[in-house]
């Protein structure tokens, strides 16, 4: 009952039944199952997302757990799908390398660009279109951005993992700009006006006051870019080819992603190349799991409201 | 209280000391580094400009041989047939707006209720958990909710479809939506999927604007002797509509352009058909899944159809995105 | 001092004034020789935009004092600080016109770096400001930049001593600057400003955000500072001004008739005595004896 009931803070405690003869008396029948329905209705919709979850999360790890070993992070990919053995190490480096380019190509710019935005362009016209535009980036299928790629580089220079890293940094960029911005956003300008009144430039108030300060939550935006970028698979699709091999080298040769091989296992008919997808899910989950739970610990442990 | 002694005796500079007043007009040395800099800055922002110009025109460019073949019939023809070099997309576009708004139907209740529920009627402990959730739900990569979708819910859900279908024989609207043969992978496994992709984003940008509410409207709701249900009724949900439905566009933005999990549980047949237990396909699922074989104008034509998409969903955002600032504007100058 | 000085509440009345012709400052003869000028400023007047905020202001700020602008909220204070360091050039649309000459040289000239005058001139805030650091890394920030050779410790150590905050954080300085009180962090931002070696310290309300104690420690530290730097202080409190200032330049507004603006502009300036007990101009007086209301 208390749904319906706002208390004061030092009213005593009605029984039940002071309760319910209340309710009776000053709200009408109708507008009470109202109210129990709709709070039925958002406690439901809460237990219609848990379990979804719960399921997914479940059968990854139940499924998943069965495949792991030791052999699974180092050996290379399997030769015949229909068999168990081989394992998942060329996909774990690709994932690894080509979400690494394309983080070291998507920060920088993302960071510099959202740096424009607040510090120098401010509401200017230019600013606002790159700000309007950045959103409508954040809206490009993958597939989409995996399309452009393949048009401007793998047919010209062929496939490799950088290809991928480019389709995912393109991924990336607008997600950084704008998560960068808010946190520039937060940094307080009382902070900006005794740097300069100490004699300080404005470039290098930023690079020393602005950006240290907005560090945190910086960081944490850049971890869940990257956590989205190496759950990616569209883009990767026609941009870098297969390797069984492992590859370090994102530029030269093809190679191979977790994200890929969940969906090329995924619709074969075989059993064991059904559990390797749900290895591979698991190998991937746990990633984007782990890369998810730090960045929320770095944005709540340096965040500046707490500082 | 007395001041403390000092530790240095040491005397301040004379107020003529040249030291002081040189290098007041070093001027242009420093300052370069500025401008400099707000140059770099710059070029960085442009990218997103010139990224998404290049986009646009490459993708076109490459999808022109296609679009040139098909003409108008690129957008308003029903057979798609690389091998006939027949290429109408509307049963793929028609495809993608029905799993969207199968999912937009689906996740909109929920994704208003956690909204609601986390703002309003939880308990404080059960906040973090909420939230906690919901990203964990937004960090599963869409490959994995395809795998899941493909391997355990579509086999799983199919005998439900059939009992839904066989009740729903005979009835004359809800027969040509849910009668028929049902098929596990299908349009609705397809909209189940999505919805549950984008109850997150749906949510938290709906928890956004919820929470800018002003408490002044609420104390004036319970004031009056509102239930709980009543004032949200009549003072959260009319405050934050706009914003609830820019929040909403959105997430059909969202599902529109998802692939890997739709090319999973779709079913890949290209059909027009109101049945939703039937398979289906999607524009970008199509992509996903004949790209790798096709060739030539095979291949402009699902360039083409991403074109075709980048548009839908770029009209779709930009709306969204309209919506929510007005949104915004109004509640910041309220 | 007349005994209606002690008010607590400091009301900003504007009484309403006609345009009057600039007064011409006079400058008292003390009994000892006058400490050589810092800042000359002749003819200044401040405008944003097309708005003027200063009209035709004429002083001279000493060596080793504490000179206090005072004066009801708008009248143009805190823009007239702002001129000293050029923090005025960093919002959109200012400008200024007459001159400020520091040691003889045009502040505003075409070939000075603000930022070099800033390096000169340092200024203390309304809110006290630390950036998110450690203690010792707030007040080695002014000296690294600036390429001061020389030991850090030692710098830090020097600046915290002259702020009076020395022993309270001499066992943390490398905990964060935002974990300290009010007071403190007011403090450590006059040492932050004082570890560049500036000639002068400008303050603009330093004591505002601050609880009574914490105020009349800064206020004592004025007191030992100014034999070091010179000192100009912003202050809407009259009592801390008679207390701790050499030198009062009182300000007030005047109403511009055709655009119904308000206008700042310099009544009176003169020895802080004087100002508090026999002040010349008529809105001198009133404000100072709280007659405005």
């Amino acid at each position: 009952m208390s749904d319906l009931l706002v208390r004061g803070p030092s009213e005593p405690e009605p029984t039940e039944d002071q309760e319910r003869r209340l309710l009776e008396v000053t709200i009408g029948r109708s507008r009470r199952v109202r109210n129990r329905l709709a709070t039925v209705w958002m406690y439901a919709s809460f237990v219609a997302v848990v379990i979804p979850l719960g399921f997914i999360v479940g059968y990854v790890v139940a499924k998943g757990l069965s495949v792991l070993s030791v052999d699974w992070f180092t050996k290379p990919l399997a030769i015949i799908s229909s068999q168990p053995g081989g394992g998942m190490a060329p996909a774990i480096v690709g994932t690894l390398v080509i979400t690494f380019w394309a983080a070291a190509m998507a920060v920088p710019l993302g960071v510099l660009g959202a740096v424009y935005l607040h510090e120098y362009g401010g509401k200017g016209r230019l600013a606002r279109l790159i700000r309007f535009m950045s959103d409508v980036m954040t809206g490009v299928p993958s597939i989409v951005m995996g399309l452009f790629i393949y048009t401007i580089w793998t047919l010209r220079f062929g496939l490799s993992g950088f290809a991928g890293s480019l389709a995912l940094g393109c991924l990336m960029l607008p997600i950084v700009i704008r998560s960068t911005e808010e946190m520039l956003r937060l940094v307080p300008d009382d902070l900006r006006m005794a740097s300069y009144a100490l004699g300080n430039r404005k470039w290098r108030t930023i690079i020393t006051v602005v950006l240290p300060a907005a560090l945190g939550g910086i960081v944490s935006g850049v971890m869940l870019a990257v956590a989205r970028a190496a759950g990616e698979t569209a883009p990767l699709l026609f941009l870098i080819g297969a390797s069984r091999t492992v590859n370090w080298d994102a530029f030269t040769g093809p190679n191979s992603a977790l994200s890929l091989q969940i969906f090329t296992n995924a619709t074969t008919p075989f059993a064991a190349a059904q559990n390797r997808a749900w290895g591979a899910a698991l190998t991937l989950v746990g990633l984007v799991f782990i890369l998810t739970i730090i960045a929320r610990v770095v944005a709540a442990r340096f965040s500046l409201k707490h500082q | 209280m007395t001041p403390p002694t000092l530790v240095d005796e040491t005397p301040s500079p004379s107020p003529t000391d040249p030291e002081r007043l040189k290098g007041l007009t070093s001027g242009g040395r420093g300052g370069r580094g500025d401008v400099v800099f707000r140059w770099v800055a710059l070029l960085a922002g442009l990218f997103v400009l010139a990224i998404l110009a290049l986009i646009a025109y490459t993708t076109t460019h490459e999808a022109w041989p296609a679009f040139k073949l098909a003409g108008v019939k690129f957008v308003v023809g029903t057979t798609w047939d690389p091998v006939h070099n027949e290429y109408g997309a509307l049963a793929l576009i028609y495809g993608t707006i029905l799993t969207s708004v199968i999912a937009l139907i689906l996740a909109v209740p929920v994704s208003i209720g956690i909204a609601l529920f986390v703002n309003e009627a939880a308990p404080r402990r059960l906040r973090r958990p909420v939230v906690t959730v919901l990203d964990l739900l937004a960090a599963v990569p869409s490959v994995v909710y395809g795998l899941w979708g493909i391997l355990v819910f579509a086999p799983w859900i199919q005998p439900l479809y059939q009992d839904v279908a066989d009740a729903c024989k005979g009835i004359p609207v809800l027969d040509s939506i849910f009668g028929g043969t049902a098929s596990g992978p299908s349009y609705m496994t397809a909209g189940i999927i999505l919805a549950i992709m984008i109850i997150p984003i749906v949510t938290s940008l709906s928890r956004e604007v919820i929470a800018t509410v002003p408490a002044s409207q609420r104390e004036a709701a319970y004031g009056m002797g509102a239930t709980r249900w009543e004032m949200i009724r009549h003072a959260v949900l009319p405050w934050s509509r706009g914003g609830v439905v820019g929040a909403i566009m959105l997430g059909l933005g969202r599902a529109m352009g998802e692939t890997i999990a739709v090319a999973l549980v779709v079913g890949s047949a290209i059909q027009i058909t109101s049945h939703v237990f039937l398979p289906g396909y999607s524009i970008a699922a199509i992509i996903a899944n004949t790209f790798g074989s096709a060739e030539d104008v095979g291949r402009s034509a699902l360039i083409g159809l991403g074109v075709v998409l980048f548009v839908m969903t770029i009209l779709v955002n930009v709306a969204a995105r309209s919506i929510v600032t007005r949104f915004d504007r109004r509640a910041q100058g309220a | 001092m007349t005994p209606d000085q002690t008010t607590a509440a400091q009301p900003t009345v504007d009484a309403p004034v006609t345009v009057t012709p600039a007064e011409r400052v006079i400058e008292p003869t003390p009994s000892a020789e006058p400490a050589p000028v810092v800042f000359d400023v002749r003819d200044l007047n401040v405008y944003y935009g097309a708005f003027r905020a200063i009209r035709d202001a004429n002083l001279q700020i000493h060596r080793n004092e504490v000179t206090a602008f005072i004066g009801p909220s708008g009248c143009g204070k805190s823009t007239m600080l702002r001129c000293f360091d050029r923090m005025n050039d960093l919002i959109e649309g200012a400008r200024v016109e007459g001159s400020i000459r520091y040691h003889g040289v045009d502040l505003y000239g075409d070939k000075i770096d603000p930022v070099e005058v800033r390096k000169r001139i340092g200024m203390v805030f309304q809110k006290p400001n630390p950036f998110p650091k450690s203690i010792y890394d707030n007040i080695a920030f002014g000296p690294r930049l600036a390429g001061i050779k020389g030991d850090m410790h030692e710098i830090v150590e020097r600046a915290l001593r002259q702020a009076a905050l020395w022993d309270e954080v001499k066992d943390r300085l490398k905990k964060s600057a935002i974990g300290l009180s009010g007071g403190q962090q007011q403090r450590l931002c006059i040492a932050r400003a004082i570890a560049v070696a500036p000639e002068v310290i400008l303050m603009d309300e330093p004591c505002s955000a601050l609880d009574p104690i914490a105020t009349a420690r800064v206020e004592d530290l004025m007191q030992e500072l100014k034999s070091r730097y010179t000192i100009v202080i912003v202050t809407h409190n009259m009592q801390q001004a008679a207390r701790v200032s050499d030198r009062t330049a009182f300000f007030t507004t005047e109403v511009n008739e055709t655009s119904d603006t308000r206008t700042g502009v310099l009544v009176e300036y003169d020895v802080t005595d004087k100002m508090f007990s026999n002040p010349t101009d008529e809105r001198t007086e009133n404000y100072v004896t709280g007659r405005f209301g």
